[in-house]
């Protein structure tokens, strides 16, 4: 099929599975130890639709993830080590610690960014397509948001817009199955958010968010769609969350049986079955050592490097600013 | 010079600068056919197609894209038709707007405007007649104006336009038909920051914004036959304040009185007398009275609306009080 990945997006897309998961299993043995600050969001089992998503996008395309976006960070190209400075609140952070592990943004990835108001990123991405739109030029903007996210006003007024003036976007709908303790079942009248795409006149496709060669190709053809100014789209990837809501959260409301369910469906492990056979058992095992390895020393500089300095920003004190 | 309406002003300032910059566009309810229920977007859509455009009824998510297409090389130009619908603007604009500057570390530029009208006297009601300025003053990294002459309001959105952060424009639907002198040519540019002098004065400062400037001149006339000498100071940008103007107006008068035509409590004009405070406690001889709305809904019958409103009969009673 044309938006099938080929051997090598494949390959990269399992070392970025890898690395992400890495990410966040380093994180759950730091807050239990007391080493973390704030609650941190993590993706485990749902790395395949935040790298699966961006890798399909271009180099100039725009992109906004939510609170749990360290997979679409990492799928999109940034830096482990300045996005763990980010999480310790270091100067060489990609916020240099202003934001926090929920508001990391590197323009220059066109990662704008993500975004901690739930359901904030999908006007956000709607409104970089109008400026694309509005510019004349060939980029494309992809949300990457929740089944929690899809229940906002502004989804609803954003996906109108973005189907009625056929903006280049594409709407990467993650459902993870619960906002915050919430389950889907009691958010919303439907399971099958993606009849939704119907009332905005635009395609509405389901996925399997834990193959990421699934989420790549219904990503890469809402792309192809989108940039040749057919418009938006709605993807449904279904995954699930199975660490809680955030390293804060003491549990007590999901169905130990649905997580077990899930944990045995692991998105690294589908797609290294669907590896082997090409790469071999030790290639396979080497690009996953790698990445564990690339890792550990990306929080070992991290955690080395300095923190902020505080400096008032001139342009929010209260008598300051002026034109520029 | 040529005498325009205040609505004629803004209009040229919208087509200048669209004229200049391919990157301006214009959109919002009823702007584009219609050119607006207030008429300043007049005959726009017919010469920049494609840049300036009707929108659905969808405040919170349009500033969102207003805020985002911003960082992504536009300029937009959002009308929020009613002052009153403000409140649905104000994640986007206390969220997003105000924050991804800062805590991308100057990566993103946001230069986008927000054009809205409030105040009250015409039979509007308790949801289309208010000013709610503190409500984005407040706001840190924005930047606020309120143009009272068609030459300011040409000026301040000009300005508006080209500067690289956010900034409110709130306008008044009782000055739209107001007429004045514009200075000629395609340059004029009021600078942000910065108060203008209406009326020179040794006995008391009235500082206003907005339509209250034009009770404050008629305040002065009256406070003049009693042979009371008032300065009467256009504020013009609430945000970033012009202290200079205000600490030198106190020093020459010693009495300063605050009008603004939204709550007092909480208010911006509480925010006034409270940077006087700060600023010029030792220059006062008398405490600063507030001259603003009673802290109640707007009613609509004209026998009740008129007690609320301030007007030059309140703004000349607080300036005795003071000068008592």
């Amino acid at each position: 099929m044309r938006n099938e990945p080929s051997l090598d997006t494949r390959a990269e897309m399992h070392r970025l599975m890898v690395t992400t998961r890495a990410i966040e299993i380093r994180l759950g043995e730091m807050f239990r130890d007391g080493q973390t600050r704030g609650p941190i969001h993590r993706c485990d089992g749902q790395e395949a639709v935040g790298v699966g998503a961006t890798q399909a996008l271009g180099d100039e395309d725009y992109v906004t993830t939510t609170h749990r976006g360290h997979h679409v960070y990492v799928g999109r190209g940034l830096e482990p080590r300045r996005i763990i400075a980010e999480i310790f609140g270091r100067a060489t952070g990609y916020c240099g610690g202003r934001g926090g592990h929920m508001l990391v943004g590197d323009a220059s990835r066109g990662m704008l960014g993500g975004n901690a108001i739930v359901g904030a990123g999908i006007p956000a991405a709607t409104g970089m397509a109008l400026s694309i739109k509005v510019r004349g030029d060939n980029r494309v903007a992809m949300t990457v948001f929740g089944d929690g996210a899809a229940q906002t006003g502004i989804c609803h007024e954003a996906m109108n817009m973005a189907g009625l003036w056929k903006l280049p976007v594409v709407f990467l709908l993650e459902n993870n199955r619960y906002g915050l303790t919430v389950p889907q079942s009691g958010q919303s009248a439907t399971d099958h958010l993606v009849d939704r795409a119907t009332g905005y006149g635009m395609p509405g496709t389901v996925v399997d968010g834990n193959d990421v060669g699934a989420v790549y190709a219904a990503a890469a053809e809402a792309i192809d769609r989108a940039r040749k100014g057919e418009g938006p789209t709605l993807i449904e990837a279904r995954t699930y969350r199975v660490e809680g809501f955030s390293t804060s959260d003491m549990g007590g409301y999901q169905d130990p049986d649905e997580v077990a369910r899930w944990r045995a469906r692991d998105p690294i492990a589908l797609s290294a079955e669907g590896l082997r056979d090409a790469l071999g058992d030790n290639l396979l095992a080497r690009i996953e050592a790698d990445a564990r390895a690339a890792v550990d020393e990306a929080f070992k500089q991290a955690l080395a490097d300095p923190l902020p300095e505080f400096t008032l920003h001139a342009a929010s004190a209260p008598y300051a600013g002026g034109p520029r | 010079m040529t005498v325009m309406r205040y609505a004629e002003s803004l209009n040229a300032a919208l087509r200048e600068e669209m004229a200049r910059d391919p990157n301006v566009f214009v959109f919002g309810e009823d702007i584009g056919t219609y050119g607006g229920v207030f008429k300043v977007t007049r005959d726009l859509n017919g010469e920049f197609p494609g840049r300036v455009f009707d929108t659905p009824i969808s405040e919170q998510a349009l500033t969102a894209m207003a805020v985002s297409a911003a960082m992504t090389g536009t300029r937009p130009v959002l009308e929020i038709m009613y002052a009153d619908f403000m409140p649905l603007t104000l994640d986007a604009l206390i969220n997003q707007a105000s924050v991804f500057s800062y805590v991308w570390e100057g990566q993103v530029d946001i230069p986008f405007v927000l054009r809205t009208q409030g105040g009250g006297g015409v039979g509007t009601g308790a949801q289309h007649a208010k000013s709610l300025d503190a409500l984005v003053a407040m706001i840190p990294g924005l930047k606020v104006v309120a143009p009272v002459t068609p030459a300011d309001a040409k000026g301040l959105l000009k300005a508006a336009i080209r500067d690289n952060g956010p900034v409110i424009v709130l306008e008044h639907k009782l000055l739209y038909n107001t007429r004045g002198e514009v200075p000629d040519g395609d340059d004029l540019l009021v600078e942000i920051g910065r108060a203008r002098t209406v009326r020179e004065g040794a006995d008391v400062s009235v500082f206003a914004t907005s339509r209250m400037v034009l009770e404050a001149e008629q305040a002065a006339e009256a406070l003049a036959a009693e042979g009371v000498s008032a300065e009467v100071i256009d504020l013009r940008t609430l945000r970033p304040l012009d202290l200079d103007a205000i600490v030198t107006s106190i020093a020459k008068t010693h009495h300063a009185v605050v009008v603004n035509e939204g709550w007092g409590f909480n208010g911006y004009a509480a925010e006034l007398s409270a940077t006087i405070m700060d600023h010029a406690f030792d220059l006062l001889d008398a405490p600063v009275a507030r001259v603003t709305m009673p802290d109640m809904p707007i009613p609509y019958a004209e026998p009740l609306e008129s007690q609320v409103i301030p007007n030059a009969a309140r703004i000349a009673e607080a300036a005795r009080r003071v000068l008592a």
